[in-house]
């Protein structure tokens, strides 16, 4: 919000939204994922754009609502979803693609290492856009994480459901960020974030978790 | 002989199985090791192929035509088969094509038969029906003779010895061949494979291979490989029996253009396979001259029946999706409890089973989508993994689970609930929550999380409260 305003930009915050679907969707409640995406076109049908602060609720839109649309069968509702997907911008790429900008006046004197969250990376194609907004805030000291590809062992019921296979993964991926020797963590996907931040926990280790746009909303006067 | 072969019908469930799996830290170093390896190799080969998007797009051009009209090209194929002088058999299901194998390997008059890596073979557990009936199975690719020897069973598509290293293969070879000298170099266990095999090559009259393709318009049967004894296979015996499922076929001989790229890239890393033979029918002058072909269905007509899940049979093999899974990095093949395991097992795996088993497997996976990034016919295995999700979900009908989702599928149709809910939440997880403002226990399935992590308590304020506040004081 602090960043988007910053910008000079009007925000907005339907208080009727509450969740995309994609947990019902991917743990195969397709059923009652699909009044969800209903929920979701009512909410924000109009905006100019919509900036979502989660690339895996953006890939979850991107890649099942037009399907979900076509199965409800509404002749109305997939053209709304049609012209409502090509707005819906995960909160970086909205920045970097929409906006066009890297330089967002953000300062944040810490070392922080990225984790690029597998639906942004993968679904949404988001490249090193991320990185870029970074490497362009005041004072920060990034640094690389070792296997930044790999899965962080979350997956939403997965880690409940495969709890020893997403908690070895999860492992791997906390000794690489320790392995940096960064303050936070950062990634674009507070899902990601909240399973790492679990872990680092229950190690007692001092790193923090702190979503991209948190990052990008400090400013000197703050720190 | 074998040991007991991969079922899913009375396998463990994957949590449980992957569980047991990691507990075998050498398993897990050997895992780890040799997917990095390959996927380094693999990396460096597509990396130096400018066209290798264009080429996966014609790969699954290739095979959803393909799939689209399976009749056709599989009649097309039995017929330049029979013309060029193999016998064509079909096979509703394993147990028929082990039947037709079996008959076809006693009518061949041989107690023995060599046999070139086929996890088709694997799937029919076909080396057991063999040893039943009295015929020994020599299998003749190095890594598929480990499992034999060491009595194990395969955990790779490609590499079916993957989960073994060196200095294990050695004590297995030192035992089975009676070689107490025996090195662990690998050109010590290469030489000892070599002489082991060479006499069997020359003895035994039989063979028995499978297929990576079948050439509609010519008849023609495809097997690429790595050391050279599938073309001993091919060409020594006096009979030779190939068996694949009906989602092999291709339909042009010019589609190994492409396939012939994308399959030795994606699988080892390789430009090329060292050994690419096309069999087909038979030569008076040379190699076998008996030839039998048996096409088994064995749950790919359902599979074909189902639209959101067909390009399942788009699969060439390759196994760079095991490679690059994060979950098969982490326990190994054998958790999956089936031949095929990996992503494309997560997938294949239930529905040959009809899925009335394996179900578990399209949950193991956190949908990361590596699968699908290497997958070089661009199989989107997270979206099929999702949608036999939702197969399961249906058969299973009412459980608590099911219940927790109506649930909140209710409460997040309506801003109220939602708001309640989120109260609700805040009150209901106090008596969990520590004093240092954190969950270290939660109960039930969803101790799950708390096994390695801990869960921030929720915020006294919600963001929802927050911007409320923020836009009553003009801010």
């Amino acid at each position: 919000m602090r960043v988007l305003e910053r910008l000079g930009h009007t925000v907005e915050f339907p208080a009727g939204q509450t969740c995309c679907g994609q947990m019902h969707y991917n743990t195969g409640y397709q059923a009652e994922a699909m009044p969800l995406l209903e929920r979701f076109v009512a909410q924000f049908e109009g905006a100019e754009a919509v900036v979502v602060p989660s690339s895996s609720c953006v890939a979850m839109m991107r890649d099942h609502y037009p399907k979900m649309a076509l199965e409800i069968g509404k002749a109305e509702l997939i053209g709304a979803v049609d012209a409502l997907l090509p707005k819906v911008f995960e909160f970086s790429e909205f920045v970097t693609k929409r906006l066009g900008l890297e330089d967002v006046g953000a300062h944040y004197p810490h070392r922080v290492t990225y984790h690029a969250s597998c639906h942004g990376l993968r679904n949404l194609g988001l490249g090193d856009g991320p990185v870029r907004l970074l490497k362009a805030v005041r004072g920060i000291d990034l640094v690389e994480l070792k296997g930044l590809e790999q899965c962080c062992g979350f997956g939403g019921t997965f880690a409940v459901k495969n709890a020893d296979v997403s908690g070895a993964m999860l492992a791997d991926k906390v000794s690489a960020v320790l392995e940096t020797k960064a303050e936070a963590c950062t990634a674009c996907d507070n899902s990601c974030l909240m399973h790492i931040e679990g872990a680092l926990h229950r190690q007692k280790m001092d790193v923090k978790t702190v979503h991209l746009a948190e990052i990008l909303a400090g400013e000197e006067a703050a720190q | 002989m074998s040991g007991v072969g991969l079922d899913p019908k009375t396998a463990p469930l994957f949590p449980i199985a992957a569980k047991t799996a990691m507990g075998n830290t050498q398993l897990r170093k050997n895992v780890r090791h040799a997917t990095d390896l390959i996927q380094a190799k693999r990396a460096r080969v597509v990396g130096e192929m400018p066209d290798w998007q264009d080429l996966r797009e014609a790969g699954k051009q290739i095979r959803q035509h393909t799939m689209e009209n399976l009749d056709f090209y599989l009649e097309e194929f039995e017929a330049n088969c029979t013309r060029a002088g193999g016998v064509v058999h079909w096979a509703r299901d394993a147990a028929e094509a082990r039947r037709i194998i079996v008959s076809l390997v006693k009518a061949s008059g041989s107690e023995e038969v060599i046999k070139i890596k086929s996890m088709t073979t694997e799937e029919i557990q076909l080396n057991s029906a063999l040893e039943e009936a009295g015929i020994h199975p020599f299998e003749t690719d190095l890594a598929e003779l480990i499992i034999q020897l060491g009595e194990d069973r395969p955990s790779h598509i490609v590499v079916p010895a993957l989960h073994k290293n060196r200095h294990e293969i050695r004590e297995i070879f030192r035992t089975k061949m009676n070689l107490p000298d025996l090195g662990d170099q690998p050109h010590d266990l290469a030489d000892a494979a070599r002489m082991f095999l060479r006499e069997k090559f020359l003895r035994v009259k039989t063979g028995v291979s499978g297929a990576n393709f079948l050439i509609a318009e010519t008849g023609g049967v495809c097997i690429t490989e790595s050391e050279g004894n599938g073309r001993m296979c091919l060409t020594l015996p006096e009979t030779l029996i190939a068996v694949a499922g009906i989602d092999k076929v291709i339909p042009r001989y010019q589609d190994l253009e492409v396939f012939l790229q994308l399959l030795p890239r994606s699988a080892t890393g390789e430009r090329m396979n060292p050994y690419n033979s096309v069999w087909t029918g038979v030569n008076a002058a040379d190699g076998p001259q008996i030839f039998h072909v048996v096409l088994m269905d064995n749950a790919r007509t359902e599979i074909l029946a189902d639209e959101e899940a067909r390009q399942t049979l788009n699969c060439i093999r390759c196994a760079a999706c095991q490679n690059a899974c994060p979950v098969y990095r982490q326990t190994g093949g054998h958790a999956y409890g089936s031949v095929y395991a990996g992503p494309i097992g997560a997938i294949l795996t239930p529905q040959l089973q009809e899925m009335h088993y394996a179900q578990s497997l399209p949950y193991a996976s956190s949908l990361c989508g590596a699968c699908y990034e290497v997958c070089p016919v661009k199989i989107n295995i997270p979206e099929v993994l999702i949608h036999l999700r939702n197969k399961v979900v249906k058969q299973k009908g009412l459980s608590a689970e099911a219940l927790a989702m109506r649930t909140m599928g209710m409460i997040f149709r309506s801003e109220r609930r939602f708001r309640a809910a989120q109260r609700l939440g805040q009150v209901a997880e106090t008596p969990l929550v520590r004093k240092d403002g954190w969950i270290g226990w939660l109960p039930g399935q969803l101790g799950g999380w708390t096994q390695a992590r801990d869960l921030k308590k929720m915020p006294k304020e919600t963001f929802r409260d927050w911007w409320e506040k923020r836009g009553k004081n003009g801010n």
